[in-house]
């Protein structure tokens, strides 16, 4: 496996767990939608994530319409956003109703999920400063999709020209020295200086955007099979 | 908004007809209905799993044909004393009396709501685990599959509010548990946790416990019924929360089930195509098209190898229906996702033959095109729903349709996202290296636009499974190194592994019919 995707971290607090637990043993409870809330707020806070727990909130929301809250909806599809590239984001809006999705704030937070899974960064950082009140609610937000810029990135090139990376982070100068700083001992990213075109970033290597070290694993057969024509060789 | 979604989804074609003939008498018994529920009953109690089969498959429909082809069966009051009024067995005869009603004729709220009740009480024996019957796998099956079915028609039925009469919607307030949507999903729950069946796959693998082997049936005198409809619930659950528009959790209460392997999932032809139509489309909304594409080819690939058997089953215009819908969602897999190489011969042709033309119009990617998506989705998608009930304080409004138009919309937008790659794709197919300047120029987009429909190229092709790995649907490899893209030819190995299985098999079957013929 080439790339890990940094995933935000689970929750480990006794009472989250319990949220959990709550979840993986009666998911169609209407009476633990107050604990769910709870939960996306503490995600918020702490920086933790569950999809679970949170679509299981919005299926409350769905089968009780009336039980529903905006602010807390808005703040589920924040934390999807910054579980790109997973579809997090796309799974939560199959199950709110379309007149919710037409709020001003739901609107915004689609078209910045436009932007990333098309990968106009540009844009999105853009569009992404000029909501900063519907984001800064949601702590870790720039760099969730920062290391999402950095995933696709990866999948795609070998080696990239700094000013690609730049708009792409939407960091520069000082702090994109210190970034690369960072990723180089993390990640084993290579500086490049390349004759007048400026710097050349040589990314980590994974079989995307190396596809020759692409295991061979189609051709393997899982022992559970092999099981089943061993009364037959035995 | 395309008018084709607006199908009717019944089991049966035949034109639903009110409740016209004056000369039924629910009280009445005729003789070939006497001997069927008292064999019935009989061959139940001995637990003579092929005569139950025998009579539920083929004298149901047979009686049904002849006598009650637009009126109910008698009620249960006027058979019960001829079946000692035996509790359970008065249970099922309703739940075959109601789903005969459902198919022929157009139930009524208070009808819809009885059948509710039925099942309540049906289920609660159940899974109080009184039962010691054991039943056909295919009746099982039918009790989920039209336990969700009538769910689901309930929902569509409740969202046409401005036909409702002033009674129906005071027996809609005054009943208003029946068919909620959480008394639906917590049944199908109840029945995977009180059958353990889950644990019982789990036991499976390790060699621990007969299911599978045994088609989920007891051979030690106990009841298959409870860990039977468990298992099948799963597949319930899949269903159910397909309609809601729910694909994670879906394919997440699937999981214990292996697709890859055979199970008691297709031992019913109904429930295997049921589960592959599911398993399916929620693949295809999470964009993992190549897991779509290999599951359908291979149900499809299946139906038209055995569809002859089928001819005389009841359910056989379900699995034509349920078949075109699968072509036209491997069309729509393959124009998004074009992995030709995945799809059998034989289902190639077929596909071709009915949505060639529209495939590379598809491919073309203008308002055209995007109104045969739009089609093919609204033809082949699942009756999506609306779980929650109206306000009845507030004007009445049909809202039977907005779920769908929400999956629609979702999914359309998706296509739009991908609406570059097609361009880009004829291009990295005709080159080895090409660099940015001169593709984009061909493309006649900037470069920084370039570099962003390439990168949408990886992200759309590579989706983050279950366990958060990546996995590719690329049907080209590339990657650019600077400003120079290298295309790399990929080549699918031939699955020799899987083939040598097959044949080992395959052998050791012919060894086995030779060693059976004796020479005279």
């Amino acid at each position: 496996m080439g790339i890990e995707i940094q995933k935000q971290p689970q929750p480990q607090q006794t009472t989250a767990h319990t949220v959990e637990q709550l979840v993986a043993v009666n998911p169609y409870n209407p009476d633990i939608l107050p604990d769910l809330e709870n939960y996306v707020n503490e995600q918020v806070m702490s920086g933790s994530y569950s999809l679970d727990a949170n679509l299981c909130l919005l299926r409350l929301y769905q089968f009780e319409p009336e039980r529903m809250s905006t602010p807390i909806i808005a703040r589920i599809l924040i934390k999807a956003l910054m579980a790109m590239p997973a579809s997090d984001f796309g799974l939560c809006l199959f199950l709110i109703p379309e007149r919710v999705q037409m709020e001003e704030q739901f609107k915004t937070l689609i078209v910045l999920s436009h932007y990333l899974e098309t990968a106009r960064f540009r844009q999105f950082w853009e569009e992404a400063s000029k909501s900063r009140h519907i984001l800064e609610a949601v702590p870790g937000f720039e760099q969730a999709v920062q290391s999402y810029a950095v995933h696709i990135l990866s999948l795609t090139c070998q080696r990239v020209p700094r000013t690609v990376l730049a708009e792409a982070i939407n960091v520069e100068g000082l702090a994109l020295d210190k970034f690369l700083e960072q990723q180089s001992i993390e990640r084993g990213w290579i500086v490049e200086k390349s004759g007048g075109k400026g710097q050349i970033i040589i990314l980590s290597r994974n079989e995307f955007n190396h596809p020759e070290l692409k295991k061979n694993a189609a051709d393997s057969i899982q022992l559970q099979h092999i099981t089943r024509i061993l009364p037959i060789l035995g | 908004m395309a008018a084709t979604y607006d199908h009717d989804d019944h089991h049966h074609s035949n034109a639903p007809s009110t409740l016209s003939s004056t000369d039924y008498d629910p009280n009445f018994v005729p003789d070939s209905v006497k001997t069927f529920v008292v064999l019935l009953y009989r061959h139940i109690r001995e637990k003579n799993v092929y005569e139950i089969h025998q009579m539920y498959e083929t004298t149901f429909h047979t009686i049904s044909d002849r006598k009650f082809k637009d009126t109910p069966w008698p009620s249960v009051d006027a058979i019960a004393p001829s079946v000692d009024n035996d509790h359970v067995f008065c249970l099922l005869y309703r739940e075959m009396w109601f789903r005969h009603l459902y198919a022929r004729m157009q139930p009524t709220l208070k009808q819809r709501i009885d059948s509710w009740d039925n099942y309540c009480s049906l289920f609660q024996v159940v899974l109080h685990g009184v039962v010691n019957m054991q039943l056909p796998n295919q009746w099982l099956w039918d009790m989920v599959d039209e336990f969700v079915y009538q769910f689901q028609s309930f929902c569509q039925y409740r969202a046409k509010m401005k036909s409702k009469t002033e009674q129906e919607i005071a027996l809609l307030r005054q009943f208003d548990q029946a068919w909620s949507v959480y008394g639906v999903l917590n049944y199908l729950q109840a029945l995977v946790d009180k059958s353990m069946i889950i644990d019982i796959l789990e036991r499976e693998k390790e060699g621990l416990e007969q299911f599978t082997a045994d088609d989920g049936y007891d051979y030690n005198g106990g009841s298959n019924v409870l860990r039977v409809l468990g298992y099948f619930s799963m597949v319930g659950l899949l269903r159910v929360h397909c309609l809601l528009g729910d694909y994670h959790t879906g394919l997440k209460c699937m999981r214990p089930i292996d697709i890859s392997q055979h199970g008691v999932y297709t031992t019913v032809i109904g429930s295997h195509i049921t589960t592959i139509y599911h398993y399916g489309f929620a693949n295809l909304m999470l964009r993992r098209y190549v897991v779509a594409i290999r599951e359908f080819n291979k149900i499809l690939l299946y139906i038209y190898k055995t569809k002859q058997y089928h001819q005389k089953s009841p359910q056989y215009e379900q699995i034509l229906k349920k078949n075109e819908q699968m072509y036209a969602l491997l069309a729509i897999c393959l124009s998004l996702c074009p992995q030709t190489k995945l799809v059998e011969e034989t289902v190639n042709s077929q596909l071709r033959e009915k949505y060639g033309e529209k495939m590379s119009r598809m491919q073309r990617y203008d308002d055209e095109a995007f109104a045969l998506y739009d089609e093919l989705f609204s033809y082949a998608c699942p009756k999506f729903i609306t779980p929650s009930p109206p306000n009845y304080d507030e004007p009445l409004v049909n809202y039977n349709q907005d779920a769908y138009r929400l999956q629609l919309k979702l999914f359309l937008y998706e296509v739009k996202q991908q609406q570059l790659l097609y361009g880009v794709r004829t291009f990295l197919k005709v080159y080895s290296t090409i660099s940015l300047g001169k593709l984009s120029t061909y493309m006649e987009v900037d470069e920084a636009t370039l570099r962003t429909i390439l990168m949408t190229y990886k992200h759309k092709t590579h989706t983050v499974d279950a366990d958060g790995k990546i996995i590719s649907n690329a049907d080209i490899d590339f990657y650019i190194d600077d400003d120079m893209v290298h295309i790399i030819e990929s080549k699918t190995p031939k699955r020799y592994g899987d083939y040598f299985m097959r044949q080992i098999a395959k052998l050791e079957g012919v060894m086995n019919d030779m060693d059976r013929i004796k020479l005279e």
